[in-house]
């Protein structure tokens, strides 16, 4: 499989008045064509904002991508104008939100805003939208996609909501789609349907995935590699199957102690005690470091490279040098 | 694909969502039942039909030449053949009340299409942008809304010769500034949605998320500041001609035919002269500001999305 997306040492800061907030701080990975890259961590770990950094939708002002390559189907999306910009976005990479009850317009119908994407991207006419607009929307799964076509958002469910954003995100036919946390805000029952909607469609229009989470369950339905972040950095980059039977970083390990599993009995979960460093004041060394059940002396001064352990798995441990050595 | 159908809602869960959700309503049939509840803003809805309409055929309908002077027959008290009395030339009030109307409401109109048109835009662009961009337009709109309009008028309709379109220039110029907040506010909490970000993500440019995505959202408070603006921009010019400096003689408007009754003379023996015009002014003034205050309530997006 061909490299799609490649991104290189990024680096996405915020500016306060006197401080820098190191965001994403040096970020490298790479998304095949076809394939689902799934980004894991906590809250504050640094996944949202990687995603807008593709897009090139930073929060203006204070935040900034400072150094990197975003390299997109041969072109660096860095080096891009606003105005080249404008016509990647949506044309070949999508995104999808967590909120389907905020991210459709209120004032305009469901029609309204499939076809404006469609007529500006695809410069085709109102009657062809329209058209394509019906199918799209039998696609996600609309049994009346023409009277839905007319409807105003106040009058979907969320689930309704976050197919008809999957309808809108995939109606140019994108290369790239991006969803951040596309399942967290709907109901359990719901958010297996999207999910399954998802993976068809991804088949279908074989377009790449990168899946932004912090539920594993969604992880280990969807995703073919998975990256876990923290602080960040990517701390474990791994094949879905060899995550989940090996975690090699600690925090990964932690992370998945942390799943309820169905065939084993427990008193109580698990838990990583604290919360994720602010982004002012990450430690000097290791960034797990403060919450590691691990830590060395060395972890605490030298912040540990990300090695290949295996072929494929990548962590960003001294664990590993040592077992190495 | 030999994988199963996707287990998705069906027609009949669509069904059942329009049975719980009631029949399907445009946003406009909803407004326009809201407003039709508001008896006040249908009166003033029904007035304000009547005066445009009458000043709209005030060519057809009028009685006498506004302007034809007899001056045998001065300020005559109402009778049938004049049915609102004459003026102190002789001239025909009712006639001239319907040939003012139209400059009066002309005045109001394009005032307010002018001063609405540079208040959006100027507050849609910074509240969108924000930083510097915001922070010089709306010293801008500090330093207008400090001009003391009422002598700055009357200087420079002094300066200049006044005419028509100097007055609605003039007015447009001075009174863009509170649509320019209200749009800016409006823009500042509605760019934070959601719905902005997604539409930057599928390639929309700023333009057309500003006036195609944000603006219908923050429509209706600038729909009823317009409706007040032109009751405003009515008084105004009424205040302006009743003072001699505003639209000049032989034209008429309702204020400057208040100009003569400031004798007090006229005032004792002529009633009618000053009544009508007043009337007419506080009609068409109180009949905008309640439609305005109907639109309001129907516009009020809470109500909307209910």
């Amino acid at each position: 499989m061909s490299t799609l997306l490649e991104v290189k040492n990024l680096k996405t800061h915020f500016f306060s008045k006197n401080k820098v907030f190191p965001v994403v701080d040096g970020l490298d990975f790479n998304v095949k064509k076809g394939e689902t890259l799934a980004i894991v961590g906590e809250s504050g770990s640094g996944k949202s904002i990687t995603s807008l950094s593709i897009m090139g939708l930073v929060p203006k002002p204070g935040g900034k991508t400072v150094a990197g390559e975003i390299i997109f189907d041969g072109t660096d999306l860095l080096s891009l104008s606003e105005n080249e910009m404008y016509k990647v976005r949506g044309n070949d990479i999508a995104m999808i939100f967590q909120e389907p009850m905020t991210s459709l317009n209120p004032v305009l119908t469901i029609g309204e805003q499939i076809t404006e994407v469609l007529i500006y991207h695809k410069k085709i006419s109102k009657k062809e939208a329209r058209q394509r607009a019906v199918d799209l929307l039998k696609i996600v799964g609309f049994a009346r996609a023409e009277e839905i076509l007319d409807d105003y958002p106040h009058r979907l469910s969320g689930g309704m909501r976050q197919r008809v954003m999957i309808a809108m995100a995939m109606s140019c036919d994108p290369k790239l789609l991006i969803a951040d946390e596309p399942t967290t805000a709907l109901d359990v029952t719901v958010q297996a349907q999207i999910l399954e909607l998802m993976k068809d469609l991804s088949h279908k229009f074989d377009s790449s995935i990168i899946l932004i989470t912090h539920d594993l369950g969604v992880v280990a339905e969807l995703a073919d590699r998975v990256l876990v972040m923290y602080a960040g950095q990517v701390v474990e980059e791994s094949e879905i199957v060899q995550l989940f039977d090996n975690p090699l970083h600690p925090y990964t390990q932690g992370l998945l102690g942390s799943v309820p599993k169905i065939n084993e009995e427990q008193e109580r979960l698990s838990s990583i005690g604290g919360n994720v460093p602010s982004p002012d004041n990450f430690p000097k060394g290791c960034r797990f470091s403060t919450r590691c059940p691990h830590v060395m002396e060395k972890c605490i001064e030298n912040q540990p490279d990300l090695i290949e352990v295996y072929p494929g798995r990548k962590s960003r441990c001294f664990l590993h040098e040592e077992g190495d050595s | 694909m030999g994988k199963p159908e996707l287990n998705l809602p069906n027609e009949k869960g669509e069904k059942r969502i329009e049975q719980t959700l009631g029949k399907r309503r445009s946003l406009l049939s909803i407004i326009v039942a809201k407003f039709l509840q508001n008896k006040l803003a249908v009166f003033g809805l029904i007035m304000l039909t009547i005066i445009v309409g009458t000043a709209l055929l005030a060519p057809w309908i009028a009685p006498h030449d506004p302007d034809f002077q007899n001056l045998r027959n001065r300020l005559a008290a109402p009778s049938g053949e004049f049915l609102l009395g004459t003026d102190h030339l002789g001239r025909d009030i009712l006639s001239r009340l319907l040939y003012g109307g139209r400059v009066s409401l002309f005045v109001g109109f394009v005032a307010m299409v002018g001063a609405v048109t540079i208040g959006t835009t100027v507050g849609a662009v910074a509240g969108y942008f924000g930083g510097l961009v915001d922070a010089f337009l709306m010293r801008l709109v500090d330093i207008i809304i400090s001009f003391p309009n009422i002598f700055l008028l009357i200087t420079l309709v002094a300066v200049l010769e006044p005419s028509l379109d100097k007055l609605i220039m003039v007015f447009a110029f001075l009174s863009w500034t509170g649509t320019a907040r209200l749009v800016r506010g409006e823009f500042l909490t509605l760019k934070k949605r959601e719905f902005v970000l997604a539409a930057r993500t599928i390639g929309m440019s700023n333009t057309k998320i500003i006036f195609g995505q944000i603006l219908p959202s923050a429509m209706g408070p600038v729909i009823v500041a317009a409706t007040l603006a032109v009751g405003g921009f009515i008084l105004a010019e009424s205040a302006l001609s009743f003072l001699g400096l505003g639209v000049q003689p032989p034209t008429s408007t309702w204020g400057n035919m208040l100009t003569y009754s400031q004798s007090v003379t006229i005032f004792r023996t002529a009633w009618w002269y000053p009544t009508f015009p007043g009337v007419m002014i506080l009609l068409t003034v109180l009949s905008f500001n309640f439609v305005g205050d109907g639109l309001r309530d129907a516009l009020d997006p809470r109500v909307i999305e209910k």
